[in-house]
């Protein structure tokens, strides 16, 4: 099977999104933190704006957020280099896609993480201050192993959303594996219709492979976390 | 900006009567594939919920491959792989029913939308309280009877958080139907972008709309908890 001379653009397009959601997922990890600390902080100058990030991200599609975002930064940035008689410069649609997916899907995270840091009871890190750890080492050492274990089933389920976001990211140009199958589809076209049926099947292969891998990885994650701690037995 | 807002209101909500467009294609989109999804998912739930394996295998089998992989790829599938297919060409009324762009993005939508609720409903069957059943049974009800009169009512109320959140998460999905040419909300919001050039206000329109939609699904979910599992809440 040589995919018609397409197999090479489709494994191109299989590590482009491979890249796109890891490294939107390094993102979205990010903010998650930050957003989860800020939502949990008693300085009302920090939890309100956070609030508003998660409620206002979480209400609206993310497609629509995509859109959104990715036109209307373009359109800024001409409008600012028009102002400075600067040449037109173009976003980066890979560079686009990672930030504008980790955006979206810190705000899930966040939630996420806040659930987690809720669930370590208060009595540790207290316990953590008595002993005279610093904030970081209470959170390095106390808090983040403890709470990934409430979190990771949260988190889980967010990079399988975000693994399948990407498939959007080709409507705002990106060369990932969707896009891929529509250059096959396109460029076949002429050998029999019956090829768009072809293309999409693989694609939604490739797509399940890789959702299966991840979930045999986070059930080891899952294991590696929950080391010390045994299930009820019902 | 008052331009765009004077030309395209109408389009934005409603359109015209002969050809809707915008917020009510979105929400009939929405409430028809949740219908659809809902009466695919019941008895889908029972079989996957079942001890017989030949009977729960097919129903895993068919959540597995749509939840692992994206709904956009779905569509793609039903709206371009499908009808690409002579036999689809050759067969009237397969011919009509999948050239109509609407009629797919519908089937991929209650496809998609049943096997997550499948997924929610088999897990609240599961989570049935023993006794429940073993009571039902000491009353010598049917199999029939059992699931219509105690199973279902329970299971149902229970997995109402969880089909919530599907209700939203299929609402934000319905935006995919834009990429399929059918008019909705994004549809528009898009139109209305590349026709004034103003990206952040006719997507901002959308995201707003969105926005309200989420907010007044949530208000009424509450309510509907409040009325339905007032004997779980604290």
């Amino acid at each position: 099977m040589s995919f018609e001379g397409y197999g090479g653009q489709l494994w191109n397009g299989t590590i482009e999104t491979i890249q796109l959601s890891l490294l939107s997922l390094l993102v979205a990890f990010v903010m998650g933190l930050a957003g989860a600390a800020a939502k949990l902080s008693p300085n009302r100058w920090l939890s309100f704006p956070a609030s508003c990030y998660t409620t206002l991200i979480r209400g609206v599609p993310d497609l629509v957020l995509m859109l959104l975002l990715y036109y209307s930064a373009q359109d800024w940035l001409n409008k600012l280099t028009d102002a400075l008689n600067q040449p037109q410069i173009d976003i980066d649609p890979f560079l686009a896609g990672v930030c504008v997916l980790g955006f979206i899907y810190g705000a899930y995270f966040t939630e996420t993480f806040r659930g987690g840091v809720m669930a370590v009871p208060k009595g540790q890190i207290e316990a953590g201050a008595a002993f005279g750890l610093t904030r970081w080492q209470v959170f390095r050492r106390i808090l983040f192993p403890q709470m990934m274990r409430f979190a990771l089933p949260g988190i889980s389920n967010n990079w399988q959303v975000i693994l399948k976001a990407t498939a959007l990211v080709s409507i705002i140009g990106l060369h990932e594996v969707v896009r891929a199958a529509q250059d096959a589809i396109t460029g076949t076209s002429a050998k029999g219709a019956y090829h768009a049926f072809f293309f999409i099947a693989v694609v939604g292969v490739i797509y399940l492979i890789l959702t299966t891998l991840s979930n045999f990885l986070f059930m080891a994650l899952e294991q590696r976390y929950s080391a010390g701690f045994r299930r009820p037995e019902l | 900006m008052i331009e765009l807002i004077q030309q395209y209101w109408q389009p934005y909500l409603w359109g015209t009567l002969a050809h809707p467009t915008g917020l009510v294609i979105t929400l009939w989109l929405t409430v028809a594939s949740l219908a659809v999804g809902f009466i695919l998912a019941v008895p889908l739930a029972v079989a996957k919920a079942s001890t017989y394996r030949w009977v729960s295998l097919p129903v895993s089998i068919y959540t597995y491959v749509i939840r692992g992989t994206p709904l956009y790829v779905q569509l793609l599938f039903l709206y371009s792989g499908i009808y690409s297919l002579d036999f689809v060409h050759s067969t009237p009324a397969l011919n009509s029913f999948f050239r109509d762009a609407f009629n797919c993005t519908l089937l991929a939508f209650a496809l998609n939308t049943g096997a997550y609720t499948t997924e929610i409903f088999s897990g609240a069957i599961k989570a049935t309280p023993r006794g429940e059943i073993e009571a039902a049974r000491a009353f010598g009800m049917s199999r029939l009877t059992l699931y219509r009169c105690i199973i279902l009512p329970s299971a149902l109320r229970r997995a109402l958080p969880a089909y919530s959140n599907e209700v939203i998460l299929m609402l934000h999905a319905t935006t995919l139907a834009a990429t399929a040419t059918v008019p909705d909300l994004l549809k528009v919001a898009r139109n209305a972008a590349s026709d004034y050039y103003l990206p952040f206000v006719a997507y901002g329109i959308a995201a707003v709309l969105y926005l309200c939609i989420s907010f007044a699904l949530i208000w009424l979910f509450r309510k509907a908890e409040h009325r339905w599992l007032a004997h779980l809440l604290r």
